[in-house]
């Protein structure tokens, strides 16, 4: 077999690309495979992010094994955005989605960034629990270093302050 | 002061080439999402919902709070703007390209040094941006943190524990936080280094864009290189791992520059001098012509080759000969052929105005 390509050296790397269920092979020589390789990295052929991210949503959304009836929930109740619509645009429709999509939200976004918590920035005046929460995560880590270090002191001072905001929490 | 300005002078604070390891690193950036509680997000926002949104940042940027901390922010609808003129927005940086659409329902909040943006309504309902010259990413959150929480004082935010910011692109969930630096790495392409780099990026989770954002070629030898993962790490994480790799950058483009130099010293200076040449003389210049040759030469000025022209002049005539610019500065609309005669007439006049050796 020739390369689909130059259609003078053999054929010897087999490409396929599936996109939105379309299948495409190619039969390359290994020169023009690295030439397409070298393309599709750095700027030549732009991805769209959004184009990329909506194929991601529906792989989780719309993704493999639903029935019919098992199709949970189809629209977003508060804003009305739908299932399709998210996977096709790739983007939700209100904050209010993250909670109504839930279970399929989670493994897209450990997909995206690997994880599924939040650790950064709270905001002070509506953050509330959250905010104290993210303390006893610092203090947490903080105690643990002086355990290590053997600065007892430190340390009993430190589960002082823990005890004190698990009231608070509760 | 303030937009007739910001529209009229192509210079901007991040254009100078004032900050630190300004020999590579052109700007740093940091963009925060946000949105407010209780509205959908801006695609599917209507008009009555975008306008209350508008309205909600006015009053907020109007607090006395943020006035003594952060100092005098101007919103401006996009319909207040000249169709010209946002697209100098753009071409400064200040705004992204999407923010043009709908422009009914988008508006865009400067302080006048141009340091802070915010824009609204764009895919999310705020996006808040400190822009700053050369390496300083740190300095760049602590503003935009500033400002994040001088406006939480009186809007609501979508926030949840678990998740954090939420955010109509779920690639931006958790901090919102998108940091980045634009590099100029001349030496890296000439010794055909750059993919090399750029692919180790990539495993780092890092994104490299051209010049003007998503989907942009890298004209002029410009990178930016951003975060891409939003959620999991704090914002003090994703600012100090991006700082470390930009260094690594930095030194690695210095040494090139340093081999290129040892190794092939005359045609470096030749191609800097040819550059300088060119863009002292040449009666026609496309954009793209400009970018490479305004590149060069700003190698040429960084390795001292080239003396005697101020680096932030380079980055002042990039912005100033994109095309919405031009036809500014000119009055008038220009084809592309005038456009390319009266870009070269601009960068000659510049160059040539110069006091000489």
């Amino acid at each position: 077999m020739l390369c689909d390509r130059c259609q003078k050296r053999p054929a010897q790397v087999h490409f396929t690309q599936v996109i939105n269920n379309t299948k495409k092979q190619m039969h390359l020589c290994p020169a023009c495979a690295a030439e397409l390789q070298a393309e599709s990295f750095g700027f030549a052929p732009q991805l769209n992010l959004h184009d990329f991210l909506a194929g991601l949503i529906n792989h989780h959304f719309a993704g493999a094994n639903i029935t019919p009836n098992a199709l949970p929930r189809v629209r977003c109740e508060k804003c009305g955005a739908s299932e399709a619509q998210v996977a096709k645009s790739g983007l939700f429709g209100c904050s209010e989605c993250y909670t109504q999509f839930g279970d399929r939200v989670q493994p897209l976004l450990k997909r995206i960034h690997g994880s599924t918590t939040h650790t950064g920035k709270v905001p002070r005046r509506t953050g509330g629990k959250a905010l104290l929460a993210k303390e006893m995560r610092i203090l947490k880590s903080q105690l643990q270093d002086a355990v290590k270090q053997e600065e007892f002191e430190k340390a009993a001072k430190i589960r002082d302050r823990i005890k004190e905001l698990e009231q608070q929490i509760q | 002061m303030s937009f007739k300005e910001t529209v009229n002078n192509p210079y901007s604070k991040w254009l100078d080439a004032s900050g630190p390891e300004s020999d590579v690193v052109i700007s740093s950036r940091v963009r925060l999402a946000r949105n407010l509680a209780g509205y959908p997000f801006p695609h599917l926002l209507g008009h009555e919902n975008a306008d209350k949104i508008l309205y909600a940042v006015q009053s907020a940027i109007n607090r006395d709070g943020i006035k003594e901390t952060i100092g005098e922010l101007e919103l401006c609808r996009m319909t207040e703007l000249s169709p010209t003129e946002r697209q100098i927005l753009v071409e400064k940086h200040l705004i992204s390209p999407d923010l043009l659409e709908q422009p009914e329902k988008r508006g865009v909040v400067l302080r006048n040094d141009e340091v802070i943006s915010i824009m609204v309504n764009e895919e999310d309902h705020l996006r808040i941006q400190c822009l700053l010259p050369g390496l300083q990413l740190k300095e760049c959150w602590d503003l935009a943190n500033a400002v994040d929480d001088g406006l939480e004082q009186t809007l609501d935010f979508a926030f949840t524990e678990e998740l954090g910011y939420l955010t109509s692109c779920p690639t931006n969930v958790g901090t919102g936080l998108r940091a980045s630096v634009m590099l100029h790495l001349p030496a890296l392409v000439m010794t055909q280094q750059i993919n090399a780099v750029l692919l180790s990026l990539s495993k780092l989770g890092l994104t490299v864009r051209g010049l003007y954002g998503e989907g942009t070629q890298a004209t002029g030898n410009l990178f930016q290189v951003s975060n891409q993962v939003t959620l999991g790490l704090t914002e003090e994480e994703i600012i100090d791992n991006l700082i470390m790799v930009a260094m690594q950058l930095v030194t690695q483009e210095r040494a090139a520059r340093r081999a290129l130099y040892r190794e092939q010293q005359h045609q470096i200076e030749d191609r800097v001098w040819r550059a300088y040449g060119l863009l002292k003389y040449a009666r026609a210049m496309t954009s793209n012509d400009a970018m490479t040759l305004l590149s060069d030469l700003r190698l040429g000025v960084d390795m001292g080759i080239i003396p005697d022209i101020p680096a932030g002049l380079i980055m002042e005539l990039i912005v100033m000969t994109r095309p919405a610019f031009l036809n500014k500065l000119k009055g008038t609309e220009l084809n592309p052929y005038q456009r390319d005669l009266y870009r070269a007439t601009l960068i000659r006049e510049r160059l040539n105005s110069l006091p000489t050796r």
